[in-house]
Formats: C-alpha cells, sequence, structure tokens
C-alpha cells in the first residue's frame, strides 16, 4: 500500500509543478510583439516624453494601426492606474521617463526639445522634470 | 598641568572670541543681502519631487506589468 502511495505523490507533486510553471509563463510571455519590435528597432517609431509611442517617419497602414492602437491601450493603462492625487497626463509623463531610460542602443526617442533622437551607449536626453 | 589646562582655556577662549568677532560681521553682511522669498520657491520644489518619485515606482510596476505595450 505504501508503495502505490509514493508514485501517487510524485505525480502529485509532478502536477504542481506544472501548474506553477503554466501560471508563470503568461505574465512571462507578456511580451512585444516581433512586428512592434521591429518597428522599434528599425526607427520607424520612437518612444516621446509624454509617454507615447510617436511616428519618426511617415508610416506604412500597418505600423500607423499598431502604433494607434498600443497608444489606445496606453492611455487605457494610464487612466486605470494613475494614483489618487495625480493626473493621467502626469502618470504618463513620469511612465514617459522610465521608458526613454529603457530604451535601447539604435532605439529613437523624442528629446525634451521635440527633436528625434537616436539612443547610444549613453544616457538619454530626457526632459529636467524626470525623476 | 593646572596651568598648561589654563593656557589652553585662554587660548581657546580667544579664538572662540575672534570667531565670534567673525561670524557677527559675516551676519550683518548676510542679513542685508538676503532676498525676501527664498523658502517658499523651495518648498515648491520638494513636493513636486516627491510626487514625481510616488508616480515613479508606480510607472516602474505598469511598465512591468504591461510587457507588450511597453
Amino acid at each position: 500500500m505504501l508503495k502505490q502511495w509514493k508514485p501517487a505523490g510524485w505525480a502529485m507533486a509532478a502536477i504542481a509543478a506544472t501548474a506553477t510553471f503554466a501560471l508563470a509563463v503568461p505574465s512571462a510571455m507578456a511580451q512585444r510583439d516581433p512586428a512592434y519590435e521591429a518597428a522599434r528597432s528599425g526607427g520607424q517609431i520612437g518612444e516621446q516624453p509624454d509617454g507615447y509611442l510617436g511616428f519618426v517617419s511617415s508610416p506604412t497602414p500597418a505600423v500607423r494601426d499598431m502604433v494607434n492602437d498600443i497608444n489606445i491601450k496606453r492611455k487605457a493603462a494610464y487612466t486605470s492606474g494613475a494614483p489618487a492625487g495625480s493626473t493621467v497626463a502626469q502618470f504618463a509623463f513620469i511612465t514617459g521617463c522610465n521608458l526613454i531610460a529603457k530604451t535601447r542602443p539604435g532605439e529613437k526617442y523624442k528629446g525634451p526639445d521635440g527633436q528625434w533622437l537616436t539612443r547610444d551607449a549613453g544616457a538619454p536626453v530626457r526632459d529636467p522634470n524626470c525623476p | 598641568m593646572t596651568r598648561y589646562r589654563n593656557g589652553m582655556l585662554r587660548l581657546t577662549l580667544g579664538r572662540w572670541a575672534a570667531v565670534m568677532i567673525g561670524a557677527a560681521a559675516l551676519g550683518g553682511c548676510v542679513q542685508i543681502a538676503t532676498p525676501d522669498k527664498p523658502i517658499e520657491i523651495n518648498l515648491n520644489i520638494n513636493i513636486r519631487q516627491e510626487i514625481a518619485l510616488k508616480l515613479d515606482g508606480d510607472a516602474k510596476k505598469l511598465i512591468e506589468q504591461n510587457g507588450d505595450i511597453f
């Protein structure tokens, strides 16, 4: 009887481990769409100080639709995530500071003067109000 | 030992007096030159920085939790 229980225990542990892994995977998989990633690294689109994506050059219809869709989702995230005592624009701006800081070398971002810049190995040029 | 200590005390008092005279002279200069409202401006900057830092933590979480749109 005892020997029959042991495999069952192993099976339960395996199921539990699989379930934990399956739960962990979706959040880790919430990553950029390949088309979005390509438009970023290709310099067609870039991060703006206001927390939204912008077009560096005139976009293809597909890129335009994709960016508009992402910006709508960002706006929704800023609206639902803005803490009490702050505005959506303030929260979007501070998030934009972080997003520009997180750009990778070669990606585009808009500087405080409104010019598109290419991120290099150094720190990006950000608005003086960024924390 | 006692004499030495007295000597030290006199020296210290002498220095203290010199520092006080210097401080008094400096104090007079600073009071004349100080403008009216520097403290209020500093307070405003501190409050803004506080809000920005609070939002900064929330922004980092938002980016982490929404990896597909950021």
